[in-house]
């Protein structure tokens, strides 16, 4: 079966849980932005949860369908209809051959996951079929969905309908929304009054935040400890010398607007980074909104990894549950 | 009266650029498919267009103001 594209969204992609294992070489890793979304999206169909879904971001595709499939929706909230008729999301339902899924004004979040029995069933590029368009690589012809677009889809049994996440194991963006962080090789670099202004100012997330990156604005602009740039850095105090950048890593060009490097994001270069988001609340980045507030909150390696240990009861739940 | 909904967040703009006009003024016509503005989001510009024929009566938001998803960006008399 296919899924025809009759409208695509704003950036629609295929995602999965993306490409470990090449970001030495500067592909990064992809994936959804939303790992825990696409993962539920994916049980709840009866699908491996690495499964190809879509992600659609701010707004949803039009879509219709040429086949019977089971199909859930998890992520933000954005009003789901099939045919016109109101459905639930993070809940499973059937869909018939012929039937068209679109989208109301997204609420709450910013990214769905649509995902289909079967998978998405494009061709794999590197061990993933995740879309990373300034590469060219994965998703439909290394680029976003089109009007058009007429995506394959694999061959699965259907579940039953209703299946659902339990309400309380969804998690979306607060007001404002806090992010934890590590600080980092770089943190030296700041004085210590415009550090603690980093963790107390609040911060709107910007309007070119994407997949690459989450820009940030609002804050004090940052003052750096003086020192003479070394050989090899550029003249800014916020350039270093090259190094690497981490997934998650918080980088400050020119010292004014904080930018959390996000799944598509390149591999290295000379800003330097003041630390990192720590892996427990980078699903929750991709569920930001342009505009909405943030505030960064400092925590150490014990707490971090107890909050990556919380993540992952959460999804051991969902799989008992969903099953 | 017909609304003119924002299909996603961003920013509003009520101008194709800086230093032009408005798309639309008090009393302009509007065809079906009209631009009427543009939000920005993720480094792209959408243009937003009416799906309703009309006479523009306002923006209902200012220029360069943020918006979310079903924000009235503007109003139209039948």
């Amino acid at each position: 079966m296919t899924l025809n594209i009759v409208k695509p969204g704003l950036a629609t992609s295929i995602q999965d849980l993306g490409r470990p294992g090449y970001f030495h070489l500067g592909i990064p890793e992809g994936g959804a932005m939303d790992r825990l979304a696409l993962r539920a999206a994916n049980m709840l169909v009866g699908n491996p949860e690495g499964a190809a879904c879509l992600e659609a971001v701010f707004m949803g595709p039009e879509i219709t369908f040429t086949a019977e499939a089971s199909v859930a929706i998890t992520g933000g909230e954005m009003p789901i209809l099939l045919d016109g008729v109101t459905k639930e999301s993070w809940t499973s339902f059937t869909v018939k051959p012929g039937q068209t899924l679109s989208f109301g004004f997204l609420k709450s979040g910013a990214r769905i996951y649509i995902a289909v029995s079967g998978g998405i069933a494009t061709e794999p590029a590197l061990g993933s079929r995740s879309t990373y368009p300034i590469g060219a690589l994965g998703g439909f012809h290394g680029r976003n969905i089109a009007a058009g677009d007429e995506l394959p889809v694999g061959t699965a049994p259907l579940v039953e309908e209703g299946r659902s996440t339990p309400a309380e194991l969804r998690r979306g963006p607060g007001s404002p929304t806090e992010l934890r962080v590590l600080t980092g090789l770089y943190w030296y670099r700041l004085t210590e009054a415009s550090g603690q202004n980093f963790f107390n100012d609040t911060w709107t997330v910007a309007p070119e935040a994407d997949r690459m990156g989450y820009r940030f604005r609002g804050g004090q602009p940052m003052e750096f400890v003086e020192r003479e740039q070394p050989f090899g850095a550029g003249a800014d105090p916020s350039n270093i010398v090259d190094g690497c950048y981490s997934y998650g890593s918080i980088q400050v060009p020119g010292g004014s607007e904080p930018i959390v490097l996000h799944r598509d994001a390149v591999s290295g270069g000379g800003y330097f980074t003041l630390g990192a988001v720590i892996s427990a609340d980078m699903d929750l980045i991709g569920q930001l909104q342009p505009n909405t507030q943030v505030k960064f909150i400092k925590v150490e390696m014990e707490e971090a990894l107890q909050a990556r240990a919380e993540r992952k009861a959460v999804l051991e739940m969902m799989r008992k549950y969903i099953g | 009266m017909v609304q003119i909904q924002s299909p996603l967040p961003g920013t509003f703009y009520h101008k194709p650029s800086p230093e032009e006009a408005a798309f639309k003024a008090k009393g302009d016509a509007v065809a079906v498919g009209d631009v009427i503005g543009l939000i920005e989001v993720m480094k792209t510009f959408i243009e937003i267009k009416a799906e309703a024929a009309g006479t523009f009566a306002a923006y209902t938001v200012d220029n360069e103001a943020p918006v979310t998803a079903g924000a009235v960006l503007a109003e139209l008399d039948d």
